[in-house]
């Protein structure tokens, strides 16, 4: 059946940003395993290794030297084998513009960034909790959409 | 030169069953197919018996019974949700009909076990639907709320954005660009 706990990657230059992204699944009841990386080029390296294991969920920040969120998110989608990788994206930018257009491209789940820990908590909690459903109950993920 | 044999998957996996649970000696009943009725509680170690008795045949003791009772409602709901079945009871009610426990009971477990209530699994099943209704069969806003038994269209894209974040309208829009995109990549 599924495994007991939901596997996540992170990608963002941020160096705050990653820890407190790790910290806050500490204390959020589903279990999950972490891995942050610092940007697009480290990522794909990653992901395009045979024996790599591919998360359930992956949070791109969309500035990032190198390799960008919307790049990484274009290489993605262009490869079925990574068809079942739920994609948020992770930004500090609310455009109306930008997120639709994210969204098109194929993310499922779009974050504005909080500015406060306690709502990165909530916030991250809803999304691990609302991606276990259709990960356990045999949800359609290509309609799954949800802005944060 | 070679025979055909003809098996019955039933029988043989009961008579296999009987065979081993017998050896242990334990008094039991085979209720349906793959549940067995114990007329006295049985031990870890018996239990523990059994698997290693039956192993051999790739069955084995479905640990978790609640993970089994919460794919039982999951069915429930989304069989209450889907079916077009006129339902006039909360569905508290229904639920704890068609499982044959308190509402406390199975809503205790659901939420052990899935990490969210009833209540908001039935929300997010319904807008699934509605989903699935607006773009694959292409009905006006109105007719999903109705089909769902929405009071009102308001209610549905309220919940709907409470929900996803984005409006009935947006989803459409994002969809029917994503169509436009991938069947550009075809042609």
């Amino acid at each position: 059946m599924n495994k007991e706990y939901t596997y996540i990657i992170l990608v963002d230059d941020d160096e705050d940003d990653r820890l407190f992204f790790s910290e806050a699944f500490d204390e959020i009841k589903i279990s999950t395993k972490i891995r942050t990386f610092k940007n697009g080029v480290e990522l794909m390296d990653y992901l395009n290794t045979e024996e790599s294991m591919l998360p359930e969920i992956l949070f791109l920040d969309l500035n990032m030297p190198k390799k960008n969120g919307i790049e990484c998110l274009h290489e993605i989608k262009a490869d079925p084998k990574f068809s079942e990788i739920a994609i948020a994206i992770y930004s500090t930018s609310s455009s109306e513009e930008h997120i639709e257009e994210t969204f098109v491209s194929g993310a499922n789940i779009y974050i504005k960034k909080p500015g406060d820990f306690d709502t990165l908590k909530k916030v991250l909690q809803e999304v691990v909790t609302i991606n276990w459903q259709y990960q356990t109950s045999g949800l359609n993920k290509e309609n799954f959409l949800l802005k944060m | 030169m070679k025979i055909f044999v003809k098996f019955d998957f039933s029988t043989v996996c009961n008579k296999i069953l009987e065979e081993k649970l017998d050896e242990t000696g334990l008094k039991y009943k085979i209720r349906s197919f793959g549940e067995v009725e114990f007329l006295e509680n049985i031990s870890k170690q018996d239990q523990k018996l059994i698997s290693e008795k039956i192993r051999d045949y790739g069955m084995e003791i479905i640990e978790n019974q609640k993970t089994v009772l919460v794919q039982k409602i999951k069915d429930a709901i989304l069989h209450m949700i889907r079916s077009g079945e006129q339902i006039h009871v909360k569905a508290s009610v229904y639920l704890s009909e068609k499982l044959g426990h308190s509402y406390g009971y199975i809503s205790n477990i659901f939420s052990e076990v899935t990490y969210t209530s009833i209540e908001n699994f039935i929300i997010l099943q319904k807008i699934e639907y509605a989903k699935q209704l607006l773009i694959a069969e292409n009905l006006s806003l109105t007719d999903v709320a109705n089909r769902l038994n929405y009071s009102s269209v308001a209610h549905l894209s309220t919940q709907f954005k409470n929900t996803t974040g984005i409006t009935p309208s947006q989803f459409q829009k994002i969809v029917s660009k994503r169509r436009e995109i991938g069947n550009k990549k075809i042609s």
